[in-house]
């Protein structure tokens, strides 16, 4: 473990190295969704790749980081919570718009229609 | 009764592994007193149901979410692409999908799932159904929502959930 070819500490860091990278990307394309994306209802799915790949992505990359396990266990009640609570937000601000009256663009043509 | 057993060991369980605190008699003392008071005001509150404690979708439900893990990132891939494609081909929809969970916290699993895996939004709730938002016509799969509704449901396991299912179908 100390030395050697097969450095455990030199993998641990590759594969959180890696796991950063690819969350942050995730991070990075969510905000470009939210930009590109045309209407309301779209925009949640862009945020949604935030939320997920991005969020949870970095969560383990920073598991892999950790000093002793009980930062790990921290870490995934993060990632746990993370996994229940930015749903239920996400619906919450969906349902709003829904029941305020807000339609979504439909349909290959985007068209604004009553459902 | 079993159910404020469980909740009081999973409280205990992250009280430990959040403070850290393994052999400080006191402090040790005082999170015993914490989590009794939690259960005694959960309890008192009446909250310690299958709603508020599902336990009793463990351990069945460790096996979706390392299954929705997959769809979420297979999901994931089809949203970032078209993010940044140069022409994105959006083509929203909404669609129902039929909700056949027996229990609260099943039907909550299953518009978080829903909600969770990029491409569909669940918008509103319907007694039976789920009103979905779907960002293109691929996401909007009625059978392979319906899908992830089933495991849902097998999660929540047997017993009365069969005939449930078999009677909204």
């Amino acid at each position: 473990m100390t030395d050697g070819f097969l450095d455990l500490a030199l993998v641990r860091d590759l594969a959180s190295w890696a796991l950063f990278i690819v969350g942050s990307a995730g991070v990075a394309i969510g905000a470009v969704g939210i930009v590109r994306f045309p209407d309301f209802y779209t925009r949640l799915h862009a945020a949604g790749v935030t939320d997920t790949a991005g969020a949870e992505l970095i969560i383990l990359a920073m598991m892999l980081q950790a000093p002793n396990w009980l930062v790990v266990a921290k870490l995934a009640f993060i990632g746990f919570f993370l996994f229940f609570t930015s749903p239920v937000a996400t619906h919450a601000i969906a349902h709003a718009a829904w029941v305020s009256g807000l339609k979504p663009l439909l349909g290959p043509e985007l068209k604004r229609e009553s459902e | 009764m079993g159910r404020v057993f469980i909740l009081g060991l999973t409280l205990a369980a992250i009280w430990l592994l959040l403070s850290g605190y393994f052999d400080k008699p006191l402090l040790l003392g005082f999170g015993v007193a914490s989590v009794a008071t939690s259960l005694y005001l959960a309890r008192r509150a009446g909250v310690v149901d299958e709603e508020g404690a599902p336990f009793g979708l463990f351990p069945r439900i460790l096996g979706y979410w390392a299954w929705l893990g997959g769809e979420i990132a297979k999901a994931n891939l089809a949203v970032a692409r078209r993010a940044l494609a140069l022409e994105p081909k959006l083509s929203p929809r909404l669609i129902r999908v039929p909700m056949t969970q027996r229990t609260n916290a099943g039907r909550a699993t299953f518009a978080n799932s829903i909600t969770l895996t990029p491409g569909t939004v669940s918008v509103d709730l319907e007694p039976d159904r789920i009103l979905v938002h779907a960002l293109a016509d691929e996401f909007a799969d009625e059978a392979g929502i319906a899908a992830i509704g089933a495991r849902v449901a097998q999660a929540e396991g047997a017993g009365r959930r069969a005939v449930v299912a078999e009677g909204a179908q």
